[in-house]
C-alpha cells in the first residue's frame, strides 16, 4: 500500500502531512516557525516541478490509486489534472505567503498551531486531488477539524461560538453528502466508490432532484452562498488572521471544485431543473452580500462579505454550464484566492499594529506607511475587478458566460460592480486618507519582507491580468471536459 | 512605422514605473523631466504615425500583440488598430498631455518629491491608459483603457489625500464611471453573443445584416457607459466635485482628453449609431439637454475652475449633439479644439489660482489683467474660441456641429444657438470678474501677485496659438469649397455611415444667414457680459429665487442623495440588523435553539420513576400485540 | 368447563395485577400484585394443560400432553418464590433506612 510514493499527488499530500506532524514535535517557536516555512516552500517547489510534467505521457506521474478498501470498492485515488493543478497551484501558492506574512506573530504552543495549519494544507491537497468518493469524503472532514481546532484555540473573544457554529453547520452539511454519496454509490454499476463509475451512474429525473440537493446543500454551506452564509462572517472575524487567511482564500474554493468535479456531472437533468434556483439565490446573495459589506464597521467583516459576493458570482457561472464562464471561474479561484489573501495580509498588518479593526476608529494611515497604502489600493482594485488585474480577466469572463445564459441575470449581477466599487473605496478613505488619529499616529512603515510579499502578490495580480494564457492552458482541457460530457 | 505602435502607449508606462517605483530616489527636477519627456517621445512617435496615415489611400492596420483571452468561440488579441481616427486622437493626447506635463512641473514645485513623483507617475498613468483606449483594436482593450482612465481620474482627484472631501470627490468620480461602465460591459456581452467578438474590424462588416433592435440595445448601452465617462445626464455630477483635484489634472483629465473617450468611442462606432433607429435622437437629446443645463449651472457659479467644470460638461454635450444628429466629423473636430481652448482655460486658471495664492472664488479677483499679462491675453483667446467667435476654432466646429443639428431639425438647432449664447454670458463674465475691474483680492495676495514662470506659461502660448488656427483645417463648403481638410482625412473612418446617411443639404444662403445671426447674438451677448462684469463690486446680498436654484446646481446632488445614496444605505443597514441578524441567523441558530430544547424534553423521558418505565413498557407491549393482531 | 371461562379469569387476574402494579403506592402492595400476575398466569397454564389432556385423550389414553405446561407452573413458583424474597429483603433494608414503603420515594435511579 505504501508503494507507490513517485509521482506528484501523493508527495503533495504527504508533504505537509509529515511537515504538520513533524512540527507538532518541535518546541522552539521560531525552529517551528521556520520550519512550517520551509515545508510549504518545499510543497511549492514540488508543485512547480510537477508543472513541467503535465502532458499526457506522464500521465502515470499525476496519478495514483492505492489499496484501501476493495471489498466495499474504493481504494484511494488521487489524480492531478486541469482542474486539480490550478487549485493544488493555489494552495501550494497560498500556504508560503501566508507563513511569511505572519511570521511576526506570535501564537502560544506554536507547534500545534502550525502543525494544524500544515494539516489542513494536506486535507485541502486532498479535497482537489481525490477521484474516489470516499477518499473525496475523507479528506473533506479532514480539512474541516483542524480548522475547528485553530479557530478555536486561537481566536477573538467569541471564538468558541464562531467556531462551534462553523463547525457543526459545516458538519451537518456534509451529512447530507454523505448520504449522497452512500446513495450513488449503490447505483453504480460495478458498486465502486471511483469518479469514473459516479459519472457512469443512471439516475432517474425524480432521484437526481433530491441527490442533487444533498449534495448541493453540503457544497451551498462551504463556499458559502446565500442564505447559508451566516456562520461565516463571524467565523472569519473571530478566527486568526493567518486562518482566516486559509478559510477565505483556499477552503471556499472546495465548495466550488466539488460542485464542479462531483455535482454536474453527475445530475445533468437536475442541474438544468434546478440552474434557475440556484443562479437566481447566487444573485441575491451578491447584491445581498454587497449592500450589507457598505454599513459593516470592522474591517474584517467587511472583507468577508466582500467575499460572499464574489463567490456568489463564481457560483452562479458554474451553473450557466458554458465553456467561457466555467473557464473564467476555474481561473478566478486563483485569482479570487490570491487577492482575498493580499487584502487579509493587509488586514493583518493593520490590526498588528494598531490592534483595532473598526474602519471608523481608523484613518490617514497612508501618510504614515505609503507602501502599505498603495499596495492595498492595487490589491483592493484588483479584488473589484479592475482592467489588467487578475480577477478581471476571470469576471469579465463569468458576466459573459452569464449574459449568454440571461441577459437580465447578468445586469442584476452587474450592479454588484458598483456596489463592490463604493464599498471598497470607502474603506480604502476611512482607513488610509484623511487625516491621523491618536491610535493611528504611531504607525510605522511596514518592514520589508511584508513588502516583498505584497509586491510578490501584486506582480503576480499584474502578470496573470495582462498575460492569462498560461492560466488558461492549464485549465482548458478540463472545462472541455466538463462541457462535453454534459452536452452528450 | 505602425509595427512600432506599442511604443507609444509603452514610453509612458516606462516612465510610471520609473516615477511610481524610485519616488523616493528621484529628485523632482528628474522626475518631472522623465515625465515629460515619456510623453514627448510618445507625441514623436505619434506625428510619425500621423504622417504614414495621411498619405492617400490608407486602410486601417491592425498591430497584434499578443492573445489576451482566447477560449473556445471567443478571441480577445491585445491588438492595436491605426487608422485616421485613432492618430488624430493620439495627436490630440500625446501633445496636449505633453503640454500639461510641462506647465505641472512648475505648478506642483511646492510639493515634496515623493508626491512630486507620485503626481508624474499617475498623469503617465493616465496617458497611458487613454493611449490604450485609443489605440485598442477590440472593445474589450477600449474597455481596459475605458476603467483604466477612470482609475487614474480617481488616483488624480484624490491627490491630496489628508483632505476628506477631495476623496469623496475621488470616489464619487469613480462610483459614477463605474455605473457607466456596467452599461458597457452589458453592450460588450451582447456583442459577444451577437457577432461572437469584440474587434471592430470582425464587429462593423456584419453590423448590416443585424436587426435593428439588437444595434439599439447595444447602442443604448454603450451609450450609458459613454454618459459615465463624459459626464452627461445623468451620470454627470462627479465632474464638477472632481474639480477638487490639481488644475493641471482638471485640464488633462477632464478637459482635452479622458472626457472625451465617449465621444471617441460612439466615433469609433459610427456604423452602428448610424443603422440603429432610436439611439442617434436618445443621444442628441441627452447630448443637448446636458448642454443646455450645464450652462444655466455656469452662469451663477462663483469658483472659477466650476465654470469651467459646467462648460465643460456643456460644451461635452454639444458634442454629443454633433454625433446624434450624424456630424461625426463635426464631434471630432470639437473635440479638437475644445481640447485646445478648454485645456488653455484651465492652466489658465490655474495659473491665476496660482497667482493668487490658491484662491478660487472670482469674487475675491479682479483687475489682474495688468498682473499677469500673458496669463490674460491667452485667456481671453480661449475665451473667445469657446464662445465660437470667428476665426477662431471654437467657431468652425460648433458651426460645424450646429449645422448639421439644423439639417435635421431647426428645434435643435435652436436650443444649440441657446446654449452657445449661454456659453458666449458665462465665459465673458468669468472673464471679466477675473482680469477686468478693481482688484478685489486681499493685501497680502495683492503683493503676491505676479506672472507664473516661462514652464507654465510657455503651454499657454502654444495653446493660445492652437485655439486660434485649429479651426482652419476644417473650413466648410460655405466659404471655400473642398477645404475641409479634416472631413477628408476622417472620411474612411466614417464612410460606411455616410453612405447610410441621407444627405442634408442646407442651402448656402440659409447657412451664410444662421451663421451671420448667431455670431452677431454671440457678440452682442459678449459685449453685455462685459459691460455687467467689467467692473464688478463685491455684494453681500445672497442669490434669491431662480438664481438661487441655479447656483446650487438645481439641486441635482441633494436629489441624488435623498433618492439614492440615503435608501440604499438605510436598506444596507436594515439587511444588516434585521435580515443577518434576526431572519437568517435567526433561523440557524433557531435549529440549535429547538435541538436544545426538544432534548431537554426528552430529557424528561429519563425521570428515574420507575413506575412510569414500567408503564411505558405494559403500553408498549398492549401497541405490539395490537398491531400484530389487527395490522395483518 | 369450556376453556374460555379460564381464560377471561385469568386475563382478569393479569389485568388486575398489571394495574395493581402501576397504581399502587405501597411497595408491599405492588408485590402482591406481581404474585397475582404470575398465578394468573399459572392458572392458564394448568387450564391449557388440562386441556390439551383432554383433547388428546380421547385419541391416544395414557398419553402425556400437556405435561410441560404443569412443569412450567413449577419453574414460575419457585422463581416467585426467590423474588419475593430477594424482594422483601430489599424492602426490610429500605424501610429500616428511610422508615416508609412509599415508591415514589424510591426514584433514586435519577441520581
Amino acid at each position: 500500500m505504501f508503494a507507490a510514493f513517485d509521482n506528484f499527488p501523493a508527495l503533495l499530500i504527504w508533504l505537509p502531512l509529515i511537515g504538520g506532524l513533524l512540527s507538532f514535535f518541535i518546541k522552539n517557536e521560531r525552529s517551528v516557525k521556520a520550519w512550517s516555512l520551509f515545508s510549504s516552500i518545499l510543497t511549492l517547489a514540488l508543485f512547480a516541478v510537477s508543472l513541467f510534467y503535465t502532458d499526457q505521457k506522464h500521465y502515470a506521474l499525476n496519478s495514483v490509486s492505492y489499496v484501501w478498501l476493495p471489498e466495499i470498492g474504493s481504494s484511494f485515488a488521487l489524480l492531478l489534472d486541469g482542474m486539480s493543478r490550478i487549485l493544488c497551484l493555489l494552495t501550494a501558492v497560498s500556504f508560503p505567503l501566508i507563513f511569511a506574512s505572519t511570521y511576526s506573530s506570535s501564537y502560544r504552543n506554536p507547534n500545534a498551531f502550525y502543525g494544524l495549519m500544515l494539516l489542513t494544507q494536506c486535507g485541502l491537497m486532498g479535497v482537489f486531488l481525490a477521484v474516489d468518493a470516499l477518499a473525496f469524503y475523507f479528506f473533506w472532514e479532514l480539512a474541516l477539524i483542524p480548522a475547528y481546532f485553530l479557530v478555536s484555540q486561537w481566536g477573538g473573544e467569541r471564538r468558541i461560538q464562531a467556531a462551534f457554529k462553523f463547525f457543526i453547520y459545516t458538519f451537518a452539511g456534509s451529512l447530507f453528502l454523505l448520504i449522497g454519496i452512500i446513495y450513488v454509490y449503490l447505483k453504480t454499476p460495478d458498486q465502486s466508490f471511483s469518479l469514473v463509475s459516479f459519472y457512469q451512474v443512471q439516475l432517474t429525473a425524480g432521484e437526481q432532484g433530491w441527490l442533487f440537493w444533498m449534495f448541493f446543500v453540503a457544497f451551498a454551506i462551504k463556499m458559502p452562498i446565500f442564505p447559508f452564509h451566516t456562520w461565516q462572517p463571524d467565523a472569519y472575524e473571530q478566527s486568526p488572521t493567518a486562518v482566516t487567511m486559509v478559510l477565505s482564500g483556499i477552503m471556499v474554493k472546495m465548495g466550488l471544485f466539488a460542485t464542479l468535479r462531483w455535482l454536474i456531472v453527475m445530475f445533468p437533468d437536475a442541474v438544468r431543473q434546478f440552474d434557475n434556483v440556484v443562479i437566481g439565490l447566487s444573485i441575491v446573495g451578491m447584491l445581498y452580500a454587497s449592500c450589507v459589506a457598505l454599513v459593516q464597521d470592522d474591517l474584517k467583516r467587511l472583507v468577508a462579505y466582500s467575499s460572499i459576493a464574489h463567490i456568489g458570482l463564481m457560483a452562479a457561472s458554474v451553473f450557466t454550464l458554458n465553456l467561457l464562464s466555467l473557464q473564467g471561474l476555474l481561473v478566478q479561484m486563483f485569482n479570487h484566492g490570491i487577492n482575498i489573501i493580499g487584502l487579509w495580509i493587509v488586514v493583518f498588518l493593520i490590526e498588528k499594529q494598531t490592534g483595532i479593526r473598526k474602519i471608523s476608529q481608523l484613518g490617514g494611515l497612508a501618510q504614515k506607511a505609503p507602501a502599505l497604502a498603495i499596495m492595498l489600493v492595487i490589491i483592493a482594485l484588483a479584488n473589484i475587478a479592475l482592467p489588467l488585474t487578475n480577477a478581471f480577466v476571470g469576471e469579465f469572463m463569468m458576466f459573459a458566460g452569464l449574459y449568454k445564459f440571461s441577459p437580465w441575470y447578468a445586469a442584476a449581477a452587474g450592479l454588484s460592480i458598483i456596489l463592490s466599487a463604493v464599498y471598497t473605496l470607502n474603506m480604502i478613505k476611512n482607513v488610509f486618507y484623511g487625516n491621523l488619529n491618536a491610535v493611528t499616529q504611531g504607525f510605522k512603515e511596514i518592514v520589508l519582507h511584508e513588502g516583498v510579499i505584497l509586491a510578490m502578490i501584486v506582480v503576480l495580480i499584474f502578470f496573470v491580468g495582462v498575460y492569462p494564457e498560461p492560466m488558461f492552458n492549464m485549465i482548458r482541457s478540463a472545462s472541455e471536459m466538463i462541457i462535453g460530457k454534459f452536452i452528450k | 512605422m505602425t509595427k512600432l505602435t506599442y511604443l507609444i502607449p509603452l514610453f509612458p508606462l516606462i516612465g510610471f514605473l520609473v516615477n511610481g517605483l524610485g519616488r523616493r530616489m528621484v529628485p523632482k527636477s528628474v522626475a518631472g523631466l522623465i515625465g515629460s519627456a515619456s510623453v514627448l517621445a510618445s507625441f514623436i512617435l505619434s506625428v510619425l504615425v500621423f504622417m504614414e496615415v495621411r498619405v492617400d489611400g490608407f486602410t486601417a492596420q491592425e498591430v497584434k500583440l499578443f492573445s489576451f483571452i482566447k477560449t473556445a468561440g471567443l478571441d480577445i488579441p491585445f491588438a492595436f488598430q491605426i487608422d485616421q481616427l485613432s492618430s488624430l486622437f493620439l495627436l490630440i493626447i500625446t501633445g496636449v498631455g505633453f503640454l500639461i506635463h510641462v506647465y505641472s512641473a512648475a505648478y506642483m514645485h511646492e510639493e515634496e518629491p515623493q508626491h512630486y513623483a507620485r503626481y508624474f507617475a499617475y498623469l503617465n498613468l493616465f496617458v497611458f491608459s487613454m493611449l490604450l483606449l485609443v489605440l485598442g483594436a477590440n472593445y474589450v482593450i477600449m474597455f481596459i483603457g475605458w476603467e483604466g482612465v477612470g482609475l487614474c481620474s480617481y488616483l488624480l482627484i484624490g491627490y491630496w489625500f489628508k483632505n476628506g472631501d477631495y476623496n469623496d470627490a475621488a470616489k464619487k468620480a469613480f462610483v459614477m464611471n463605474r455605473i457607466g461602465d456596467l452599461g458597457f460591459l452589458l453592450a460588450v456581452f451582447w456583442m459577444i453573443g451577437q457577432f461572437g467578438s469584440t474587434s471592430f474590424g470582425v464587429i462593423f462588416p456584419k453590423v448590416d445584416a443585424t436587426a435593428p433592435a439588437v444595434l439599439t440595445g447595444i447602442t443604448l448601452l454603450l451609450f450609458v457607459g459613454a454618459t459615465g465617462k463624459s459626464a452627461q445626464i445623468p451620470l454627470y455630477t462627479w465632474l464638477p466635485d472632481a474639480m477638487a483635484g490639481p488644475t493641471p489634472v482638471s485640464a488633462l483629465i477632464h478637459a482635452a482628453t479622458m472626457v472625451t473617450a465617449g465621444i471617441y468611442m460612439i466615433a469609433r462606432s459610427n456604423i452602428m449609431y448610424t443603422l440603429a433607429p432610436i439611439t442617434p435622437t436618445v443621444v442628441a437629446v441627452i447630448g443637448l439637454a446636458t448642454a443646455l443645463f450645464a450652462a444655466t449651472i455656469a452662469i451663477q457659479q462663483n469658483d472659477i475652475k466650476k465654470v469651467l467644470a459646467y462648460s465643460t460638461v456643456s460644451q461635452l454635450g454639444l458634442m454629443f449633439l454633433g454625433l446624434g444628429v450624424g456630424a461625426y466629423t463635426g464631434a471630432v473636430f470639437h473635440v479638437m479644439t475644445h481640447a485646445f481652448f478648454k485645456a488653455l482655460l484651465f492652466l489658465g486658471a490655474g495659473s491665476v489660482i496660482h497667482a493668487m495664492h490658491h484662491e478660487q472664488d472670482i469674487r475675491n479677483m479682479g483687475g489682474l489683467k495688468k498682473h499677469l499679462p500673458i496669463t490674460h491675453f491667452t485667456f481671453l483667446i480661449g475665451c473667445i474660441a469657446i464662445a465660437g467667435i470667428p476665426p477662431f476654432s471654437g467657431f468652425f466646429s460648433k458651426d460645424e456641429i450646429l449645422m448639421g443639428a439644423f439639417a435635421h431639425s431647426p428645434v435643435l438647432y435652436f436650443i444649440g444657438t441657446f446654449s452657445a449664447l449661454l456659453t458666449a454670458f458665462y465665459m465673458f463674465r468669468l472673464y471679466a470678474m477675473t482680469f477686468l475691474g478693481q482688484f478685489r483680492g486681499t493685501q497680502e495676495q495683492q503683493l503676491h501677485v505676479h506672472e507664473s514662470p516661462a514652464a507654465m506659461t510657455v503651454p499657454l502660448i502654444v495653446l493660445a496659438l492652437l485655439a486660434i488656427v485649429a479651426g482652419f483645417v476644417g473650413v466648410p463648403e460655405v466659404f471655400i469649397k473642398d477645404a475641409h481638410w479634416l472631413e477628408k482625412f476622417l472620411a474612411p473612418v466614417f464612410a460606411a455611415s455616410t453612405a447610410k446617411q441621407g444627405e442634408h443639404v442646407v442651402s448656402h444662403s440659409t447657412e451664410y444667414a444662421l451663421m451671420g445671426g448667431t455670431v452677431l447674438a454671440i457678440l452682442v451677448v459678449m459685449v453685455y457680459a462685459l459691460k455687467k462684469f467689467g467692473n464688478y463690486s463685491k455684494t453681500a446680498e445672497p442669490a434669491t429665487g431662480f438664481a438661487r436654484v441655479l447656483e446650487n446646481k438645481w439641486y441635482v446632488d441633494e436629489i441624488y442623495d435623498a433618492v439614492i445614496s440615503r435608501p440604499l444605505r438605510g436598506f444596507s443597514v436594515f439587511l444588516n440588523n434585521v435580515m443577518e441578524r434576526s431572519v437568517i441567523d435567526g433561523v440557524v441558530n433557531g435549529t440549535g435553539k429547538f435541538i436544545q430544547y426538544s432534548s431537554r424534553q426528552f430529557r424528561w423521558l429519563q425521570s428515574g420513576q420507575v413506575g412510569s418505565y414500567i408503564l411505558i413498557m405494559v403500553v408498549a407491549t398492549v401497541v405490539f400485540f395490537i398491531i400484530q393482531i389487527f395490522g395483518k | 368447563m369450556p376453556i374460555n371461562y379460564y381464560i377471561f379469569l385469568a386475563v382478569a387476574l393479569f389485568s388486575i395485577g398489571v394495574i395493581g402494579v402501576l397504581t399502587r403506592r405501597n411497595a408491599i402492595i405492588v408485590f402482591m400484585c406481581i404474585e397475582l400476575m404470575l398465578n394468573a398466569v399459572n392458572l392458564l397454564l394448568v387450564a391449557f394443560s388440562k386441556m390439551h389432556y383432554a383433547n388428546a385423550v380421547t385419541f391416544n389414553p395414557g398419553t402425556t400432553t400437556g405435561a410441560e405446561a404443569q412443569l412450567f407452573v413449577f419453574f414460575i413458583m419457585v422463581v416467585a418464590a426467590a423474588e419475593v424474597s430477594v424482594g422483601l429483603a430489599i424492602i426490610v433494608m429500605m424501610y429500616r433506612n428511610i422508615h416508609s414503603v412509599d415508591i415514589n420515594f424510591l426514584n433514586r435511579l435519577k441520581h
